[in-house]
């Protein structure tokens, strides 16, 4: 790891007046999980770290109930999601979705603003070669080896896929994220948080190096909406996922009134699939109708040579998602 | 089996009946290369306030490591479990792939499993960091986990044995009753390459099945942090 600077700020505003002007003169340090490990491969290479988790009051800490929804702080350790009950009781799909990423020592160091904000896990990303992986004008993605790959929103050049698996139910549930800078604020809808860059100037997230990301806010559930998470992943506990879904339903007696299905690990962004909604839109839930959801979700779904085969995955996740929905969030 | 059970017991320190370790020879004859710049932090001005800027050079650090408070001079880029290892001669928990993918460097910071290593030593300051070394019920008693391990057989190699025991150590604190989902879910952040999970899980099992109660109880009352 390179030598940087440290600051350890007690207050909001000396935190954001630490923060640099462009990429590479400073990084926000919080759980550490993802940017420590950047940094030894000498992929984000800081002049300065801002430890912003000494920050005083209770904004970056804290899970509060807001009106109807809920704020959560930046800071908040993905392992405290679970036991929160305002978020267990009342979104449970993000329960799960936090209780089953990475690993207990992560779940306990890693916070929710740093989830939304790590960095993709495309593997020539991180082994030097941009976020876009190209070498000498090539893309390395599609030449090499892309079997964990986008298969949506892959016209290029970014193939990467996004890496939250949480994000997803974040989205589900109709989240917006607080930018806070110098300068002032701005609320962002997450969906529109994430971008998919064109050149390697350009970042996956709608974030300025001068801002921090401070507060996630759900609003209320909808009244009776059924949820779940489903991930596929190649091994049971601590894998990335291959594919995943979270499925909202907001119900109409035994029939799907409106659907949000976000899909995970299959594009360079959260994939919302406005598809796969549209199809269980007017119907009851059944084997048949969550198949066709699944089958709308991946219409246009294009293999990159070696990841053909997560296009049956993600149709599985969505089918599986709303199935598990309508049964009350259980397999 | 006894004798075997005898030496582990023992745990301890790396001196040997030489009176010269290996790590102790490598330090030695790291000597000359380790004499640290120390310079205090520097103050910025910030939208008119003063804030404290460490590093590039090293500065002192002071870390609470098994009850014992110690201060050490690193660089802000060292992290917690190279400060542990090189620094303290805290060497229970393991440098293995040093990216917290593999858990050998597991450490309970303020009561919770984390990786060492992918925490800043800068960052550990004020809180209670209990390694393995730590969780030892006296000078040369083991704890009840640790105990287990022995008894379950759930080691082999041991490069990964001190991150699991910590992580097992946390994980039965707090899930004194553990189903077989809880402990995929709550062990998953730790591995074992030569395969010993089939006596990890018997350690698990064993606790669940209360058969170490009585143990443990008394455990819970010696080991600070622990169980």
């Amino acid at each position: 790891m390179r030598a940087f600077e440290y600051a350890a700020p007690k207050e909001r505003r000396q935190a954001l007046g630490l923060l640099g002007r462009s990429w590479g003169d400073t990084e926000i340090l919080a759980g550490g999980t993802d940017l420590l490990s950047l940094m030894k491969d000498d992929i984000v290479t800081p002049k300065r770290l801002v430890n912003i988790k000494g920050v005083a009051g209770p904004e970056l800490h804290a899970i509060m109930r807001k009106q109807n929804g809920v704020q959560i702080g930046a800071l908040v350790h993905l392992a405290d999601l679970p036991s929160a009950s305002d978020i267990r009781e009342r979104y449970p799909m993000l329960a799960d979705a936090a209780m089953e990423a990475a690993s207990p020592q992560i779940r306990n160091m890693a916070t929710m603003g740093g989830n939304i904000c790590q960095r993709p896990r495309c593997w020539y990303f991180r082994n030097g070669f941009g976020l876009l992986g190209q070498k000498d004008g090539k893309s390395l993605v599609m030449e090499g080896d892309n079997r964990y790959h986008a298969i949506l929103g892959n016209e290029g050049p970014a193939y990467f896929v996004s890496p939250s698996s949480i994000v997803p139910s974040l989205i589900a549930y109709g989240a917006k994220v607080t930018l806070a800078s110098a300068s002032g604020t701005r609320e962002v809808a997450l969906e529109k948080f994430f971008v998919i860059p064109k050149d390697e100037n350009q970042r996956e997230h709608d974030l300025r190096p001068d801002e921090m990301l401070t507060l996630v806010t759900l609003p209320a559930p909808p009244a009776g909406a059924k949820v779940a998470h489903y991930e596929v992943r190649q091994k049971a506990a601590f894998d990335w996922p291959l594919a995943t879904c979270a499925a909202l339903l907001e119900m109409n007696g035994g029939t799907v009134k409106s659907a949000r299905i976000v899909m995970g690990h299959v594009a360079p962004i959260p994939w919302v699939s406005n598809e796969a909604a549209q199809a269980m839109a007017g119907k009851p839930v059944t084997e048949e109708t969550a198949d066709a959801a699944g089958a709308a979700a991946v219409a246009n779904a294009k293999s990159l040579g070696r990841n053909g085969y997560k296009i049956k995955l993600a149709r599985v996740a969505v089918k599986r998602a709303i199935l598990m929905a309508a049964k009350g969030g259980q397999a | 089996m006894a004798k075997r059970d005898d030496e582990i017991k023992q745990i301890p320190g790396e001196e040997s009946g030489n009176g010269l370790s290996r790590r102790s020879f490598l330090k030695i004859g790291g000597l000359a290369a380790a004499v640290p710049v120390v310079t205090g932090p520097k103050i910025i001005q910030v939208g008119g306030e003063q804030v404290e800027v460490h590093g590039p050079h090293a500065a002192p650090i002071t870390l609470m490591v098994n009850g014992k408070r110690q201060t050490l001079n690193v660089e802000p880029r060292v992290t917690l479990l190279d400060a542990l290892r090189e620094d303290l001669d805290v060497t229970g928990p393991k440098r293995v792939c040093d990216r917290g993918e593999c858990g050998a460097c597991t450490v309970l910071i303020d009561g919770k499993a984390v990786y060492s290593c992918s925490t800043l030593a800068i960052d550990a300051q004020g809180k209670e960091i209990v390694t393995i070394e730590g969780l030892m019920a006296g000078a040369t008693q083991l704890s009840p986990v640790q105990e287990a391990y022995v008894q379950h057989d759930a080691s082999q190699c041991g490069f990964c044995t001190s991150g699991f025991v910590t992580a097992t150590t946390a994980f039965l604190r707090d899930h004194p009753n553990p189903t077989h989902e809880e402990m995929v879910r709550n062990l998953g952040g730790n591995f074992c390459r030569c395969g010993t999970y089939g006596g990890i899980r018997e350690v698990v099992q064993a606790h669940a099945g209360g058969k170490r109660a009585a143990t443990e109880a008394a455990g819970a009352v010696a080991v600070k942090g622990g169980f």
